[in-house]
């Protein structure tokens, strides 16, 4: 391909795009639109999957020590444990501290505020890698000398519950993320199949002139690479605008406040190059799929 | 040079369109094909222009032979050969010149090389003052002249012309006619299509005439039947 053909593609790409205007305008709000719905799902998705990695990691598995051991010797078990694999951070609790939160808890109950801190075992609160490894991470704390058969208390079925929820909202976002990209290229390819049928004439000529397959599929390729471009740059800003406007609502919100929502600012560069990515696959995919039909003259 | 050997083509549908078409066109020669509709004439112009293939037979011209072509050789074959056609096929909303442009653009063909054959072949076909103009401002007559002189854009070796005066009234026919005439005398073999009796036999060339797929006449001077 030489320089010429090059800057000549490109015109007629560019020429071609702002000579349909109309469908232009149409393939780009369509494109856009698509775009906002996959861009907006797939920030939903990673907003509920930062909450739930944090709730997973609130899901603590508490390990007791046995109860004849002193302070000290109980102390010293950290290292044994921080040596259990899957365990990510352990936070030791002595009987006085333990004692004293169950007091606070119970504070209105005074049968519970005369128990003695002897009562109440040394224990760690163990942060766990991975939820989804907890039944055996629960076997391997018990094995640990000092800590024993079924002094590790873990919430086996809450963390059961959220690796059900992150699978089920990744399954499914993944899915809605395929359809609607399916069905965005489809839409272009109809949008950018009509523009191709007004001009069904010129390329039926450049065949019979004998104008490459290649050739003629060119200018359409940088059209719907262009149309895929702008719809990517107006989606984007549509979409930080949107994202911003539904942030500042929950912050503001006293009932969904509770909702912590990443910063866009954060997911920038990557949405950007999302965006960009997936307006130029769709906007080139679409003209591509629409040219065929009438290359076959 | 163009050649057909026992040349078959049957439609998907079943229509026998060729029953083994045999002719040959020499370099430099200028051919009127010639029949009545249903006789073939269209299919022979799609199988030498390599738009369908035939079911049987050999086909040569130009120097490719067609029965087994490779799809990326179809538009080197089509470069040899300049098309033209009764409805013209000009870009409405292009001008005379940017018509010509676009057609040897398609082929690749670099600016330099543009600007030299565009104002030779518009001169040649008598046109060279209308080059700014749109096709919808000029006569059907000059109309075709802008299809001829298109076709002669990348130096083809062959004119083949599909009913190229279908949309004109005598005088004008004559004159396009006269003008593949002279385009002929500069060397490019040339063959018309045509059902118009009065203006073939007002010509002194080879008339082939077909009919239910065969050559029944071959003969200079005149359109009838004559003995092969």
């Amino acid at each position: 391909m030489s320089r010429h053909d090059i800057f000549y593609f490109a015109r007629e790409g560019a020429f071609n795009m702002f000579n349909h205007g109309f469908m232009s305008f149409a393939a780009i709000g369509i494109t856009v639109a698509c775009l906002l719905i996959m861009g907006t799902f797939t920030l939903v998705a990673v907003n509920a999957n930062a909450m739930l990695e944090d709730m997973e990691a609130q899901n603590q598995m508490l390990a007791f020590v046995d109860m004849e051991m002193s302070e000290e010797e109980a102390r010293a078990l950290e290292k044994d444990l921080l040596e259990v694999p899957n365990v990510s951070a352990v936070h030791f609790i002595s009987n006085v501290e333990a004692a004293a939160a169950f007091r606070a808890r119970y504070e209105d109950d005074e049968l519970f505020q005369g128990l003695p801190d002897d009562n109440f075992p040394h224990r760690y609160a163990i942060d766990l890698k991975d939820i989804g490894y907890m039944r055996q991470t629960k076997e391997a704390l018990e094995a640990v000398p000092g800590i024993g058969k079924g002094n590790v208390n873990a919430y086996e079925d809450e963390a059961a519950g959220f690796i059900t929820i992150r699978n089920v909202a990744g399954i499914v976002c993944v899915v809605l993320i395929a359809v609607l990209f399916l069905v965005s290229v489809f839409i272009i390819a109809n949008t950018i199949k009509l523009t191709t049928f007004d001009r069904r004439d010129e390329i039926a000529i450049m065949k019979m002139v004998g104008a490459t397959n290649g050739f003629i599929r060119w200018p359409f390729v940088y059209e719907g690479f262009l149309l895929g471009l702008f719809s990517a740059v107006i989606g984007f800003f549509l979409q930080w605008g949107l994202y911003e406007a539904v942030a500042r609502s929950v912050a503001s919100n006293d009932t969904i406040n509770l909702i912590t929502v990443v910063p866009f600012a954060e997911m920038r560069p990557y949405v950007a190059a999302v965006f960009v990515l997936a307006g130029m696959f769709i906007g080139v995919g679409g003209s591509l799929s629409a040219i065929r039909k009438f290359l076959q003259v | 040079m163009i050649r057909l050997i026992d040349v078959v083509k049957e439609y998907p549908n079943g229509t026998h369109a060729l029953n083994g078409l045999s002719l040959e066109i020499k370099d430099g020669e200028f051919v009127f094909m010639v029949g009545p509709s249903g006789s073939g004439k269209s299919t022979v112009i799609k199988i030498l222009i390599g738009e369908i293939e035939p079911s049987e037979g050999r086909v040569m011209v130009n120097g490719f032979s067609l029965r087994n072509i490779r799809e990326w050789q179809i538009p080197h074959l089509r470069r040899t050969i300049g098309i033209i056609f009764q409805d013209f096929r000009l870009i409405e909303h292009k001008s005379v010149y940017d018509n010509m442009v676009f057609a040897m653009r398609a082929v690749g063909s670099s600016p330099k090389e543009i600007k030299k054959r565009i104002p030779y072949c518009l001169e040649l076909v008598g046109l060279g003052n209308k080059a700014r103009r749109l096709p919808s401002e000029l006569s059907g007559g000059e109309q075709q002249r802008v299809a001829i002189a298109r076709a002669l854009l990348n130096n083809p070796s062959t004119i083949i012309a599909d009913e190229p005066t279908g949309n004109l009234d005598p005088a004008r026919s004559l004159e396009i006619m006269s003008l593949l005439e002279q385009i002929n005398a500069l060397g490019t073999t040339v063959l018309v299509v045509t059902h118009e009796k009065d203006l073939v036999n007002r010509f002194d060339k080879r008339v082939v005439m077909l009919e239910r797929g065969r050559v029944v006449g071959d003969g200079k001077g005149y359109y009838g039947r004559r003995p092969q």
